[in-house]
């Protein structure tokens, strides 16, 4: 009774589905669309620009003593007004991103290292290598990464150097604890299993499988983790202990602009004002990648 | 009292005694000669030696070690260097100031996140959503001493309705009072509130989507409860859970807030104190200055596990 | 005039691909004391459709059609209007007991709240009701187990428990959606006749969803079969379960496992192909294509429903005075009648 024919051949050319449905996108266009992400990638380039930027040209002088021009509020020369030493506002702001720049590179950078490494060697080898990397990770959380920071900065000096070491210190259990976190939900895999029956080693298994698998967590991490060690080492520097003169700092400059509140108000707003956008725009990256990389559209390798 | 607790608070003593030789051993033991640190590089030899003896430093360091934890379980701190007198005093006035400081961040922190957070979740994609989060954002961006200093030069140096930092003190035959040292705190805990408050409210907002997912919340609107009822009624005190150990983590963050914002205003507290003594090299006062805050820290989270116990009695049976 | 009159019932759902036509034009009518099966695998509708009955869909689905109660009609109603009626005049028992119950609530609270809330009770006439409520579904010493909490009580309790809730106030209408699926087959059935029970001795109207063709051949008088968001076969239960006129039921029923099966291995018949997502469901028969006998037609063309057999109007009296016509769709009478047993 039937015709017994292949039907999806000769379906016929006219509208066979009640609606049409929407296209898959790849990551590019995603990215594009998605407001945070577009957001916070212009205000980091813009960040990174201006350090950049600064080795070339600066509008004025960030370190030319002129007591003639001190205290000027903004005009053509000196686009942002000039300090109590006459230095140029505008030029200060874009050499001091240099600083912001490197402090967060290099901490985030001793934190991810080091923290990874122990998160990856506390999920691979469990047991008490596990039990104390995390005790110790935990431990740290009793004091406030700027309390000690600052003893250290006070301890060993002040300076960027130092800054950077103790930002870095502080980052290494937080890397730790969610390399680890992310590593043990690896493991439990059966694609791991599977390996580990054929004898793979632990470490060619974390080299291989784990770490590529818990890299868009790493990086999201990251890139919050430079956020929050831009607001540091800004701390640091208003209290002194971070990038000394002359080299210019966003924190030194607000510091030394809340002596002179009274005189010239606006010069507390400029330096505050770039650290504000440089952490919405790393936050709002971090948001962004952290959205656009779900694991359920990353290929597990 | 349940396993559950016990074990926080065995917890809660081992961190203190892992603080209090980290601690120590920062400060006295790594940076080598202490005396030396104290007197600068140019002081004579003899005068050395002598401030050496003074501090006990002829001592081995387990030995001023156990000297140092002996005196504080009797309440002795020790003898600050540069204020010539007992640690204990000094704290005492200076906790004075930090203690309420920080209490009335926290209030404001916790009324401006919870409301925030459950208003926006609410509205969950819609302006007043939308709104809030772009907020929170920027209130996570801002650093706390800039707040503070743009707070000063709109309320004291524009309005002139507050002044630009100091503390009257609470008595008022010191030329203080209650309200007038109220006051002086009121900035710089707005100042410390907005970034905590600004953090918070995403994670009440987080944790009531969560709870709104469950399915109890669908019970509780099939039995008739409206929107509002069931969140009020059913959702809040299930994401008061995760807001509430969050906060307790805040803690930390909010003292090391009070460090850098008692010197933006002035205020005679304890993080200003242990940045002055850091700067003096009192080594004593900082010494005891940061076990306290660490044990504050460490207290504070066991009064949140006390609270996390109260509030779901899962974990009241004790089987965690 | 039956208790609930569902005509035309049409849901359309936003996907994360776009607009899907999850819910079909569901028509069906039901009495006081009758139940209702439907039955269907994961994704046909039939939770959708409970869950519009109550008026809880999500925000952006859009419901077209008609839904009775008692001659009221509850599509347009304002969420106030619902709210007075869900938990009073119709209540929902979920699936899930593990998770349906507030953790940090005791459950007489939850139990006494619908008391509280529709009929105005006082505390201690809230905690008096909710006790003997619970005593009734089979929880032992309720009284002193008030105060405790859904943790301290197994997957079946939780369910008894569910009932007393949605049974407070005495509601006319109970939807059950999968009652017992999550729970051991031995305490299924008890769950299965505590609702019998409580049917008959309150007169209740109760809608079972479940996937489970013994679940329904048990307890309901009549039965929709949903697939796609359409009901494809309807009528009294010992008329479908004899007949199976659709070949989406006669799929069904053959792919019950036999336990009894002939000598050597028999491979269990499985209805070809996958449940399409709803965004990808054909704007014709939704079965076109896992059909044997599917024509090109089938797949543009919406069938209608076509009445197999009418029941005399001098049918001896049954629970439901009202003998259900026995009702597939398809565009071919011939396959609706081909397999059929004799």
């Amino acid at each position: 009774m039937s015709r017994q024919t292949d039907t999806r051949a000769s379906v016929p050319n006219y509208p066979t589905r009640a609606f049409t449905r929407a296209q898959p996108q790849g990551f590019g266009r995603r990215a594009l669309q998605h407001r945070s992400f577009v957001l916070g990638a212009l205000l980091t380039t813009l960040l990174i620009a201006a350090a950049l930027l600064s080795f070339a040209w600066t509008p004025g002088s960030a370190y030319e003593v002129d007591m003639d021009a001190a205290l000027q509020a903004s005009s053509s020369r000196h686009w942002l007004g000039t300090d109590a030493f006459g230095r140029d506002i505008a030029s200060q702001i874009l050499v001091g991103a240099r600083a912001s720049i490197a402090v967060g590179l290099i901490a985030v950078g001793i934190g991810l290292t080091l923290g990874v490494v122990l998160g990856l060697v506390a999920a691979a080898r469990r047991g008490w290598v596990e039990e104390i990397i995390m005790r110790l990770a935990d431990f740290t959380f009793a004091f406030p990464a700027l309390l000690s920071a600052i003893m250290l900065t006070a301890v060993f000096g002040a300076g960027m150097i130092n800054a950077i070491i103790a930002i870095g210190i502080f980052n290494i259990p937080t890397f730790a604890r969610i390399t680890r976190a992310s590593a043990n939900a690896i493991w439990a895999r059966d694609y791991v299993l599977a390996a580990r029956a054929c004898g793979k080693s632990r470490s060619a298994i974390t080299l291989q499988h784990v770490l590529p698998n818990i890299a868009a967590v790493l990086v999201v991490q990251a890139t919050i983790q430079f956020a929050l060690a831009i607001l540091a080492e800004a701390a640091l520097s208003y209290l002194g202990l971070g990038t000394q003169p002359p080299q210019p700092s966003w924190g030194r400059m607000l510091s030394e602009a809340q002596t002179l509140m009274f005189q010239a108000p606006l010069l507390a707003v400029w330096p505050g004002l770039a650290i504000a956008l440089s952490v919405l725009g790393l936050n709002l990256l971090g948001d962004g990648l952290r959205d656009l990389l779900d694991p359920r559209l990353t290929r597990e390798r | 009292m349940s396993i559950f607790l016990l074990k926080r608070l065995l917890t809660l003593v081992a961190t203190l005694i892992g603080a209090s030789i980290v601690v120590f051993a920062v400060l006295e033991v790594l940076p080598g000669d202490a005396a030396q640190m104290l007197m600068g590089p140019d002081a004579e030899p003899e005068a050395v030696t002598a401030m050496a003896q003074q501090l006990g430093l002829d001592q081995p360091a387990l030995t001023r070690y156990w000297q140092w934890i002996a005196g504080l379980l009797h309440g002795d701190m020790g003898e600050s260097y540069v204020y010539g007198s007992p640690v204990t005093e000094l704290v005492w006035e200076r906790l004075a100031v930090t203690v309420p400081l920080a209490i009335m961040a926290m209030c404001i922190t916790a009324v401006l996140a919870i409301a925030a957070g459950v208003f926006a979740a609410a509205n969950h994609k819609r302006w007043g959503d939308v709104g809030l989060m772009g907020l929170a954002q920027i209130g996570i961006a801002i650093p706390n001493f800039w707040f503070a200093i743009l707070l000063i030069l709109l309320f004291s140096v524009k309005l002139q309705w507050f002044s630009a930092g100091g503390f009257p003190g609470w008595s008022e035959e010191a030329g203080g009072g209650f309200w007038p040292a109220l006051q002086a705190l009121l900035l710089p805990a707005i100042a410390l509130a907005v970034v905590q408050a600004a953090i918070l409210a995403r994670i009440t907002r987080s944790a009531v989507l969560e709870v709104l997912r469950e399915d109890f919340v669908r019970t509780a609107r099939a039995k008739g409860l409206s929107r509002g009822a069931a969140l009020w009624r059913h959702v809040l005190r299930n994401a008061m859970i995760p807001v509430v150990t969050v906060m307790g983590l805040q803690f930390a963050n909010l003292l090391a807030g009070t460090i850098v914002v008692e010197n933006v205003f002035y205020l005679p507290g304890l993080g200003r104190l242990i940045f002055q003594s850091i700067s003096n090299r009192d080594v004593i006062v900082v010494r005891n200055c940061v076990l306290l805050l660490a044990a504050m820290v460490v207290v504070v989270n066991f009064v949140v596990d006390v609270l996390y116990a109260a509030i779901d009695p899962r974990i009241k049976a004790g089987d965690i | 005039m039956a208790l609930l009159e569902v005509s035309n019932l049409t849901i359309n759902l936003q996907t994360h691909r776009g607009r899907a036509q999850a819910v079909r034009d569901v028509s069906f009518t039901l009495e006081r004391g009758a139940t209702l099966g439907l039955i269907g695998e994961s994704g046909c509708g039939k939770s959708l459709t409970a869950l519009a009955l109550m008026g809880l869909l999500p925000e952006h689905a859009q419901v077209d059609g008609s839904i009775q109660l008692d001659g009221q009609e509850l599509l347009g109603l304002s969420e106030r209007q619902l709210c007075a009626l869900r938990g009073n005049r119709m209540a929902m028992v979920f699936q899930e007991p593990m998770s349906a119950l507030n953790p940090v609530h005791s459950i007489g609270r939850q139990v006494a709240e619908p008391l509280r809330l529709h009929l105005g009770m006082s505390r201690a006439q809230a905690r008096a009701r909710a006790t003997e409520l619970l005593e009734r579904v089979g929880i032992a010493q309720a009284a002193q187990r008030l105060d405790e909490y859904p943790h301290q009580f197994s997957g079946g309790q939780r369910q008894r428990i569910m009932i007393a809730m949605a049974l407070a106030c005495g509601p006319d209408l109970l939807v059950a959606d999968e009652p017992t699926t999550a729970l051991d087959v031995t305490v299924q059935q008890r769950i299965l006749d505590l609702l019998q029970e409580l049917v008959a001795e309150h007169s209740m109207a109760l809608v079972l969803i479940s996937h489970d063709l013994g679940v329904i051949a048990q307890n309901a008088e009549q039965l929709l079969v949903m697939y796609g968001g359409t009901v494809v076969e309807s009528g009294m239960t010992e008329a479908v379960f004899a007949r199976r006129a659709h070949p989406y039921t006669r799929g069904l029923f053959a792919a019950r496992p036999q336990l009894h099966a002939a000598e050597g291995t028999v491979r269990l018949p499985t209805i070809a192909g996958a449940v399409p997502e709803l965004v990808d469901l054909p704007a014709g028969c939704p079965f076109a294509g896992r059909c044997a006998h599917t024509q090109d037609e089938c797949y543009v063309e919406r069938p209608q429903p076509r009445t197999l057999h009418q029941p005399s109007m001098a049918a001896p009296a049954s629970l439901a005075s009202w003998r259900q016509p026995h009702v597939a769709r398809c565009l071919y009478e011939q396959v609706l009648t081909a397999g059929a047993r004799t």
